[in-house]
């Protein structure tokens, strides 16, 4: 079997013990991030990359310590869902509907052991997925040109902007916005600088970091100004944490359809894990039925959404991968990463380089047996960081911010240039404008751009060439369905209302 | 229809607008070199520029209801928050990392938790904390003081 000598690869770079080391380090560091309420796998990763680059890890290392920031901000996020009903992060929304109920009855020990334990089985399921839908669907991009290339990148604009968000106009903006600031410095073809008003500084384009560390960390330094507090939820005290056996075992069933459903909708490109959890949780309300209960703190609510959102999460590196697609904004960030490193997904990925991505799976195979023991019997530590005070928490993560950067790119320009991104992250926020897309538009502008002229230069000119194959035409009619179809279906499914303070805080 | 509701999408969409045509008419303005292809430097982003003109109209006309507004001392402070930044942006590299850093972050936690003492306490211990970390545990090259110090 060719996955078995892959894995044995995978196995032989992820056991080395500094490899191991980094991944038990970002597991321990990404459940910190995912239980503080303001910072999500988003901001926690976005905020480590530029130190990680400065540190000077090789592609395998940086990978494996944020990709377990990234796993252990998915499992850490659901912490404070349960305990102070703000989601730690943007997926564990879902979290709060079942979690809280049942932590305001005295049961916090139990819904964080089996939300742990759910976490767990969608995450290993979604590795073993991964490790075997990945090097499948690499294959397949093979068959993919500049035509297909440009129809895809549309795909995952459009899914974004139709499933992720309420407004098509502000998604559609968005995505608009990112992609023509990525237009922004030199031009590969003719060599000529674009839109940089003769700013030096703008010579080489928008460095992504700036802008993901600028929209997702320095943000949210300005909605705590903004909210002073308030907001701040009751807590609910933790007593002793024991394993409800029984209670965990009935919802086995729930955990694996939702572990299935999670990961089918994290490898939709652009759907990603808030996607997932919501998915997973209306599933299983509807199969419970009104006697279930749903929403008054049942086992099954919690077990949802978190096997769920973590399905996605490994869900959404398959496409990140193979196609250079991410499905969440946490997997743009992840690209950004691989972007810096100078590694291209995409299929060459897994043909040129087999110990980052085999080396990355079995980490992550790891990585999630690190986070059961971290998140089960050691939930308590993790529950201590819950109070810790913004007015700490939010001016530590700008210094951390400014000092990644500038230990980067060395350069005060960059700086401000974050500054703004993130009085834009504020304002965005403010008129409810996904900030994902931007950073999507960002990352994957010069590559859409690229691919449209490379296929226009090989049809000479002629536009029916973009959707010349079966393969093009499917991801243009997946796109327009992807963007359309959700205006209507809006009016069908509802959203479960979510308290007023249980906004996403990513 | 009160013209009123929803301004904060209609203001926004407006700008949104003349940002756009703004672009629009850079890129007409593109320099183009002699060997081009059929696309050219200038398609993509009239593209763009169309799209989030369409984008800007339809938040114009159909505007979502309006956030809550902050009121004038929340401005002030995320004005603040705004201009400590910048400064601290200006200051990391000729000032060291140590003093600007303790000011930055002092003023911020007094911003979020209008607590003097605490916001000082947290300056300090942020800056030094930080310092730390960055310097001895991973190892990037900051310097503590200004040069020559």
């Amino acid at each position: 079997m060719d996955i078995l000598s892959n894995l044995a690869l995978g196995f032989s770079v992820a056991l080395s013990p500094w490899t191991l080391f980094l991944a038990v380090i970002g597991c321990f560091i990404g459940t910190i991030v995912g239980a503080l309420p303001g910072l999500g796998p988003s901001n926690g990763v976005a905020l480590l990359i530029p130190i990680t680059f400065t540190m000077g890890l090789d592609a395998t290392a940086a990978l494996v310590l944020l990709t377990s920031v990234y796993y252990g901000a998915m499992y850490g996020g659901r912490i404070s869902s349960i305990l102070l009903n703000i989601p730690g992060d943007e997926p564990a929304m879902m979290t709060t509907l079942d979690g809280y109920p049942m932590a305001r009855a005295g049961r916090a020990g139990d819904a964080l052991v089996i939300s742990g334990v759910a976490s767990f089985v969608g995450a290993l399921f979604a590795t073993i997925a991964l490790a075997l839908v990945a090097p499948m669907l690499a294959r397949v991009a093979y068959l993919f040109g500049p035509a297909e290339y440009f129809a895809l990148y549309l795909l995952a604009f459009s899914t974004l902007g139709g499933i992720a968000s309420k407004n098509q106009a502000k998604a559609a903006l968005a995505s608009a916005i990112g992609l023509g600031i990525a237009m922004i410095g030199l031009d590969n073809s003719s060599g000529f600088t674009r839109f940089t008003g003769g700013n030096l500084h703008l010579a080489d384009g928008v460095d992504f970091l700036v802008a993901i560390v600028g929209l997702f960390a320095v943000s949210e330094v300005f909605v705590f100004i903004e909210s002073h507090g308030k907001g701040s939820a009751i807590g609910v005290k933790l007593d002793r944490v024991t394993v409800p056996w029984r209670e965990m075992w009935g919802t086995r069933w729930t955990m694996l359809r939702s572990s299935v459903l999670g990961f089918v909708a994290g490898v939709l490109p652009g759907a990603g894990a808030s996607l997932g959890s919501f998915l997973t949780y209306m599933m299983e309300k509807s199969i419970a039925g009104a006697k279930g209960g749903f929403g008054t703190g049942v086992a099954k609510g919690v077990a949802a959404p978190e096997a769920g959102n973590n399905a996605a999460a490994g869900g959404a590196l398959v496409p990140m991968l193979t196609l250079g697609v991410p499905g969440s904004g946490t997997t743009a960030v992840l690209l950004a990463v691989l972007m810096t490193l100078n590694i291209t997904p995409g299929p060459t990925l897994f043909a040129n380089n087999p110990e980052v991505v085999w080396g990355l799976i079995a980490s992550l195979l790891i990585a999630n047996f690190v986070l059961l023991a971290m998140n089960v019997p050691m939930v308590k530590v993790f529950v201590r960081v819950l109070s810790v005070p913004p007015q700490l928490l939010l001016p530590g993560v700008m210094m951390v911010s400014f000092v990644g950067i500038y230990s980067l790119t060395g350069s005060y320009f960059d700086l401000l240039l974050m500054v703004v991104f993130g009085i834009m992250g504020w304002l965005f926020r403010k008129l409810d404008i996904p900030t994902v897309p931007v950073i999507l538009g960002i990352l994957l502008g010069n590559a859409m751009e690229n691919n449209l002229r490379r296929a226009m230069t090989l049809s000479d000119g002629d536009v029916t060439f973009l959707f010349s194959s079966g393969i093009a035409i499917g991801l243009w009619i997946a796109a327009v369905l992807g963007f359309v179809a959700p205006l209507f279906l809006r009016r069908i499914i509802r959203r479960p209302e979510v308290p007023d303070h249980a906004k996403p805080a990513d | 229809m009160n013209v009123w509701t929803g301004k904060g999408d209609r203001i926004f969409g407006a700008v949104v607008i003349l940002g756009s045509v703004a672009y629009g008419v850079a890129a007409l303005n593109l320099q183009v070199g002699f060997m081009t292809d059929p696309v050219g430097a200038k398609t993509f982003p009239l593209i763009v520029a169309g799209v989030s003109l369409i984008c800007g109209l339809v938040m114009v006309l159909k505007p979502d209801p309006d956030p809550e507004i902050p009121d004038g001392a929340t401005w002030m402070r995320l004005a603040i928050a705004v201009a400590t930044l910048v400064a601290y942006a200006y200051a990391l590299r000729p000032l060291g990392f140590l003093v600007p850093t303790t000011i930055a972050a002092a003023i911020l936690s007094y911003l979020i938790e209008p607590r003097p003492r605490y916001a000082a306490l947290a300056g300090l211990g942020l800056a030094v904390g930080l310092f730390v970390i960055f310097r001895f545990v991973l190892g990037l090259g900051l310097l503590a003081w200004p040069r020559g110090f």
